[in-house]
């Protein structure tokens, strides 16, 4: 996952309609409707919040009969953590880099 | 210290005497600090470290504004920094400090030369909504296996 990804998934959790539609997600895989059923939102609300998650990785969805069911993306939420774990790796790679080429006190 | 599911952790070991290694972590950041992960709007002129508890971490912009996003909450040199994490979900400065993580560095010293660094960056679900949903996504009965294994592969060493 780039930077960038995960930059719009972290924006697209900044949202709170967003956050809520993304809780109501990851306790069970649920449809459009009945999102729109127990949010204040409505149901093209969700539909374009669901779009934004959907792009922001964090979010899949299915074909069930007429139905639309979206459930988390494990792959983007791995991305997250990983990516937190990367920058240090990456920080303390540099910082290792820098502290040697330092030239010795005294 | 071990990665937990709100944690990330990781060490390296440097060929530095301990009090150099301390130094060029905290006041010499802006030497290795990545330059793709500065928030401030403007051009950064330099990183300012402030050596103590309650001293700041900042980006000076090259006109003179600041960008405040960190505060250092344990200065203990040579062996031990603790410093919040002020930056929010939405990759912005979070003023809400109950919504602030935390990255405890220690050194250790592995020999007249030779400093072994740990790092752990935790509390990250005091980042709010976002993280707590993706920690009930992972910890539920009927969730993501999938996901559950490839984080205990990420951080299990």
């Amino acid at each position: 996952m780039t930077n960038q990804s995960v930059i719009d998934a972290l924006a697209a959790l900044a949202d709170p309609t967003r956050r809520q539609i993304f809780e109501h997600i990851a306790d069970r895989p649920r449809a459009v409707g009945e999102l729109a059923g127990v949010l204040p939102v409505s149901r093209p609300a969700v539909s374009q919040h669901l779009k934004v998650l959907k792009e922001a990785g964090l979010v899949l969805d299915r074909a069930d009969g007429t139905r639309r069911i979206y459930q988390l993306d494990p792959g983007g939420l791995a991305a997250l953590r990983d990516y937190l774990d990367g920058f240090w790796n990456r920080s303390l790679a540099a910082f290792k880099q820098a502290a040697e080429q330092t030239p010795k006190e005294k | 210290m071990q990665a937990t599911d709100t944690s990330v952790w990781t060490t390296v070991q440097v060929d530095v005497p301990i009090e150099q290694a301390f130094k060029v972590f905290t006041e010499g950041m802006g030497t290795w600090w990545n330059a793709d992960h500065h928030i401030i709007e403007v051009p950064l002129k330099e990183m300012i470290f402030e050596p103590h508890v309650g001293g700041r971490i900042y980006d000076l912009g090259v006109d003179g504004s600041t960008c405040v996003w960190a505060r250092v909450l344990a200065y203990e040199p040579s062996t031990r920094l603790v410093f919040s994490w002020d930056i929010g979900l939405d990759w912005k400065i979070e003023t809400d400090l109950s919504k602030t993580s935390e990255v405890e560095v220690r050194f250790f010293e592995d020999g007249p030369a030779s400093t072994r660094v740990e790092l752990e960056h935790r509390n990250l679900d005091r980042h709010g909504d976002g993280w707590e949903s993706m920690r009930a996504g992972v910890g539920s009965a009927n969730g993501w296996p999938a996901l559950a294994t490839s984080f205990g592969g990420a951080f299990a060493a």
